[in-house]
């Protein structure tokens, strides 16, 4: 099964994390911009942030096999503090960069003038840069959320089909369903959205234009729930091909509108996961990648660099 | 290497028009430096070239808008290498010996060896390395041994290894015996060309010539770190 990950927050996770998603099938990751838990006071943080994402955690990726891409914006909680507005103007020379895939996160979070301003500015940098755009769905109020998210989306001309729009649930599903934009479900340990419902919804809707992400971060959240949901597919009856399809071939076919999306040496559909070669990715993984090892940089042999070098 | 030859080098790129065009409009307007420098990589490709052993179209195409600009080489080198991703700071790394300038942009070495990315580490180790004083030099190499980069990308290394940097390999060496671990195998080699030498500095004739990165001339069973 190879899986990739159209949204999880890596620089939360650790390297035990890389190994088990490796040896799970992940391939691919992005990596949406988000809130860090701790609200960051001034743009400064945020370029230190967005240079990690696009910087080091594709480096870190590389190590175990995984190609990293990165979404980049001023996200919704953020955005309604005024310290926060400048980050706005760093975002144009980000938004050109080799592993920027999407605009994102953007959308809302508690509805707020802000949240609309931030959003539809960064809807038209989307359009501005060629960039398809992840749109978060708030958690309160989602159902209004996902109207006004759907309302801001059809007003700043971009179409449709380069817009996923996150966190859905059985409620939420069918107003995107019908509005030609992607529609993207997290996978959670709690109630949110589970494998066993995922597969209900897929049963329902088909699986076109549906992506499936762990949207693990710094949160209760697990990164192989993914591979969770293809083993519930398969159970469920779907076939090999369907979850292919959804764990992979639907990510690629949406961040790929990016023109930027490069998969070389993690993409052969009958290989073994990059990786997978019995958790120890520097010395077997990478180095059987061939493309994911050259393009990592890692030095053949070279065993996973500790943090205090 | 020269612009010249990296030009020459670049001719079967997938989209050499666009690279002459940047090249071109770079000239006449630095300010447009940064956004050609990052769509670099995807219009000329990643792979290595043929006729520029050690340098990938991307590296190359990125050294070639640096080299194009009029005026204030180091400032634009400094600015690309700031807000640049990973692939960017390295084609910084690998132009600025190429660049007319001087010791102007010794900063993004600092910078690129406080990583832990070993491509910029590598990247750091090449000509431009001159300008790092003795003591930057000697945590540089020893960085390069604790993070797995192949001795062979230091450039001038053994014409610049000294006694310090002897007595710094000479302590990692016992630190990993009395762990029961092994020595890198070209750090091994380096501490005994210096010990063997028995003086404080060995002459450029005492050690094999840099090599490309991508020939690690160290077996890798004996770097793992
Ligand atoms: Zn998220």
């Amino acid at each position: 099964m190879r899986i990739f990950d159209p949204h999880i927050h890596m620089t939360s996770r650790t390297t035990d994390d890389y190994e088990r998603m490796a040896a799970a099938g992940v391939r691919a990751v992005v990596e949406p911009a988000f809130w860090l838990g701790q609200p960051r006071t001034s743009p400064d943080s945020f370029a230190d942030y967005f240079d990690a994402i696009i910087g080091w955690e594709p480096f870190r990726a590389s190590q175990f096999g995984v190609r990293h891409h990165a979404t980049i914006a001023l996200n919704p909680k953020e955005a309604n503090d005024p310290r926060c507005r400048p980050v706005l103007d760093l975002l144009p020379r980000y938004l050109e960069k080799d592993g920027v895939v999407a605009v994102g996160e953007i959308g809302y979070d508690s509805m707020t003038p802000a949240e609309d301003e931030a959003f539809a500015a960064q809807l038209a940098l989307a359009v501005d840069h060629g960039l398809p755009a992840m749109v978060h769905t708030p958690h309160r109020d989602k159902a209004r959320g996902v109207e006004r998210s759907l309302a801001v989306v059809a007003e700043s001309g971009i179409d449709p089909c380069r817009v996923v729009l996150d966190h859905l649930n059985e409620v939420t599903a069918g107003l995107v369903r019908d509005s030609g934009c992607w529609l993207g479900f997290s996978i959670y340990p709690d109630t949110k959205m589970s494998p066993p419902r995922m597969v209900e919804l897929l049963r329902l809707y088909g699986t076109e234009r549906m992506l499936v992400n762990s949207a693990a971060d710094w949160g209760r959240s697990d990164p192989l729930l993914t591979r969770a949901t293809g083993e519930a597919m398969l159970l469920a009856g779907f076939t090999a091909d369907d979850v292919d399809r959804v764990l992979w071939r639907n990510p690629v076919e949406f961040y790929a509108q990016s023109g930027r999306l490069d998969l070389t040496g993690v993409d052969d559909a009958d290989a073994d996961a990059p990786g997978a070669a019995g958790g120890q990715p520097g010395a077997g993984g990478a180095g059987s990648a061939g493309g994911a090892a050259s393009a990592g940089g890692t030095f053949a042999g070279n065993s996973i660099l500790r943090g205090g070098s | 290497m020269t612009p010249e030859r990296l030009r020459a080098a670049l001719r079967g790129v997938p989209d050499p028009e666009w690279l002459d065009a940047a090249i071109e409009r770079v000239a006449a307007d630095p300010a447009t430096v940064p956004r050609f420098f990052a769509a670099a990589a995807r219009r000329c490709g990643r792979g290595p070239l043929p006729d520029a052993p050690g340098w990938t179209a991307d590296e190359a195409a990125r050294a070639l808008l640096l080299a194009a600009l009029p005026a204030d080489h180091a400032g634009h080198a400094a600015d690309v290498y700031r807000h640049g991703d990973a692939a960017e700071k390295l084609a910084v790394l690998r132009a600025l010996p190429l660049l007319p300038i001087g010791a102007e942009c010794e900063p993004l070495l600092h910078d690129a060896i406080r990583t832990n990315d070993t491509r910029l580490i590598a990247a750091a180790l090449g000509p431009y390395s001159r300008h790092l004083d003795a003591d930057a030099w000697r945590q540089a190499v020893l960085k390069c041994v604790f993070t797995g980069v192949p001795l062979a990308v230091v450039h001038d290394l053994d014409a610049r290894a000294d006694a310090g940097l002897a007595a710094m390999l000479g302590g990692f060496a016992v630190e990993r015996r009395a762990a029961g671990r092994e020595v890198p195998a070209d750090a091994a080699a380096l501490l005994d060309r210096l010990t063997a030498a028995g003086s404080p500095t060995v002459g450029p004739a005492a050690g094999p010539a840099a090599s490309p990165v991508a020939d690690p001339a160290v077996p890798s069973d004996a770097r793992k770190a």
